[in-house]
């Protein structure tokens, strides 16, 4: 059995959280308590040293002053904390979405339409080209909003979202055996870092 | 035939007999020594050795090409290496970039700064000795304005926000545009409903990505409607979130909506609130609040990682209408299999058009779905040519 005091209030947190398939209880709600406030203050000391002080400070130390315009954007975010101009708030805000928005544009079209398209177009010659043009012409065809899925449209709708459920089905298996590999390794933590148990 | 082999040929025919006799008599008392020493002779140097600013990137790269040694893979055939030498003056020195296989014929030197003058050298070695070509003419690298290999990816670009933009002038214009129903929105008035009857809360859960990524902005949309019903029907709303950012916007979206609702009094700050920026320290904190509230509804609306099934389990454990809507397709069957209805994909997306029938929201949604029958009809043509064996339609859509 471990004699480092981490390893103990490790342990007592793990058997708090996982205390939570019983019912909602004390040791869980202690758990969660430490566990949302340590790790609110660990994201805020991370940004500080990994995106504030490298990506900001780092930068206008070096004389690349254009970086000030992301740190007054994000001052500016602070006047909602201010009501008389906490309007300014939202020009950071739009400015955040605004480049989201553009940026994700040419990445989902790239990654999401055109590689998709490169990748179908395939000459109609084995099964596996076949099943994978129809699922991906018929899948389109589901997530086509402009007309109602009847008659022919309709059944095409129908073939699109089978293909769509057996996709996810194989990736609900896939998912299922990532998250028992998870709790091998709390378990593994338990019975060999704290008790001892396994070697 | 190379130089090299024509001289090493020259060598032997003017030996004769007894030099022959001599050099296998030196074979044999220096063994497997013979075989270096024997070759004095270097490689043919590199011909052609070009350099030029790398076409269509953002600065930074000089590509180099040349054509092969005659010694490597002809001629003596004993080229091990090609080696890069830089300098910034021709006279020199030059410095060692790297070093490449035989056969090479191609580098792209991504160490440059942008503006400076370079002269290159290709150096050929077989191991034993070494040929420079002469230095390339001087060459800088600079960033250009546009990437034409990215000129199919403009184009697509370019047309679909044409579909848009027409859409959405039409939809201000007052034209009619109709949107299919999206199963599972019918449920969020019904929702709301219950929530409301059981005197119970609604719960919103935004996702865990920042206001970057279009998921929880689509997610965001949602709120306002959602947050509209919860204002008409004086229900209870609590949307905690895991980034500050995206906490300062649902607050905005939760505020309007309420005052569009005409229920400015029942807003408070509190409905919104901050828990972690952690993945699994949000799921722990809003597990113990679904537990310790009891919620009605809960809708689950923007972008999920593994936190997706341990907050759909904790809401069906507690009895809760849950209605889900992400685009991340790992975290779709869990959904699909714990919550009542899930918005998959795309529909989260057209979701927000279709509670608000608010003309820009629906005219994008027209849009992308001509961009959708675009994309089905260059698959039908695509896939015959393919099949006709014609490839020269689908190296269109290759992108870089």
């Amino acid at each position: 059995m471990s004699t480092d005091i981490g390893v103990w209030i490790a342990a007592f947190l793990t058997l708090g959280i996982l205390s939570f398939l019983y019912k909602d209880n004390p040791f869980y709600k202690v758990s969660e308590s430490i566990f949302i406030g340590v790790s609110a203050a660990y994201w805020f000391v991370y940004m500080i040293y990994n995106v504030i002080e490298p990506n900001l400070l780092g930068n206008l130390q070096k004389g690349e002053w254009w970086y000030a315009v992301a740190g007054i954007l994000g001052v500016m975010m602070l006047f909602r904390l201010i009501p008389k101009i906490g309007w300014l708030s939202r020009w950071a805000v739009a400015f955040m979405i605004g480049t989201g928005a553009g940026l994700n544009f040419i990445v989902y079209l790239q990654s999401n339409v055109m590689k998709q398209i490169r990748g179908t177009l395939a000459p109609l010659n084995s099964i596996g080209n076949i099943m994978m043009i129809v699922g991906v012409i018929t899948g389109l065809i589901y997530f086509f909003f402009s007309a109602e899925h009847k008659g022919l449209l309709g059944g095409a709708a129908k073939v699109g979202i089978w293909f769509i459920m057996v996709s996810f089905g194989a990736s609900f298996g896939y998912t299922v055996m990532a998250r028992i590999s998870l709790l091998i390794g709390r378990m593994h933590f338990l019975f060999s870092d704290w008790l001892g148990l396994l070697h | 035939m190379s130089e090299k082999l024509r001289r090493k040929g020259r060598g032997c025919r003017k030996g004769g007999l007894i030099p022959l006799a001599a050099f296998i008599f030196f074979l044999f008392l220096w063994d497997g020594a013979w075989a270096e020493d024997l070759d004095t002779l270097p490689p043919s140097p590199p011909r052609e050795v070009t350099a030029f600013d790398t076409p269509n990137d953002a600065g930074g790269s000089i590509t180099l090409t040349w054509r092969k040694s005659t010694d490597d893979g002809t001629g003596a055939g004993d080229v091990t290496a090609y080696i890069i030498l830089r300098a910034e003056r021709k006279e020199g020195p030059y410095k060692e970039i790297t070093k490449l296989p035989a056969g090479a014929v191609r580098y792209e030197d991504t160490t440059t700064k942008d503006g400076v003058d370079y002269f290159y050298k290709v150096s050929v070695s077989d191991g034993v000795n070494i040929s420079e070509s002469p230095p390339s003419q001087a060459v800088h690298s600079k960033a250009q304005w546009f990437n034409f290999k990215r000129l199919n990816m403009l184009l697509a670009g370019f047309i679909l926000s044409l579909g848009i933009v027409y859409f959405i002038s039409r939809a201000r214009a007052g034209k009619e545009l109709y949107i299919r129903k999206i199963a599972g929105l019918d449920a969020v008035n019904e929702a709301v409903g219950r929530a409301t009857e059981m005197g119970r809360k609604v719960f919103f859960i935004p996702g865990i990505l920042d206001l970057d990524d279009v998921q929880t902005i689509a997610g965001l949309s949602i709120l306002g409607q959602v947050a509209k019903l919860t204002a008409e029907y004086g229900t209870k709303l609590e949307v905690p979130v895991c980034r500050s950012v995206v906490m300062v916007t649902a607050r905005e979206t939760v505020k309007e909506a309420y005052l569009d609702s005409g229920h400015p009094d029942a807003y408070n700050d509190e409905i919104v609130h901050y828990l972690t920026d952690d993945q699994f320290g949000y799921a722990a904190g809003v597990d113990g609040l679904m537990l310790r509230e009891k919620p009605a509804a809960i809708f689950y609306q923007g972008a999920f990682y593994a936190e997706s099934l341990i907050l759909a389990e904790t809401g069906f454990s507690v009895g809760a209408i849950q209605i889900a809507g992400t685009a991340m397709p790992s975290q779709l069957p869990f959904f699909i299999t714990a919550c009542d209805y899930t918005l998959i994909g795309e529909e989260l997306f057209a979701a927000s058009a279709y509670l608000s029938r608010e003309p820009r929201a629906l005219g994008s949604i027209k849009g992308q779905d001509l961009g959708k029958a675009i994309i089905l009809f260059i698959l039908g043509l695509g896939v015959v040519l393919e099949t006709l064996g014609i490839t020269g339609f689908s190296q269109l859509f290759t992108t870089q």
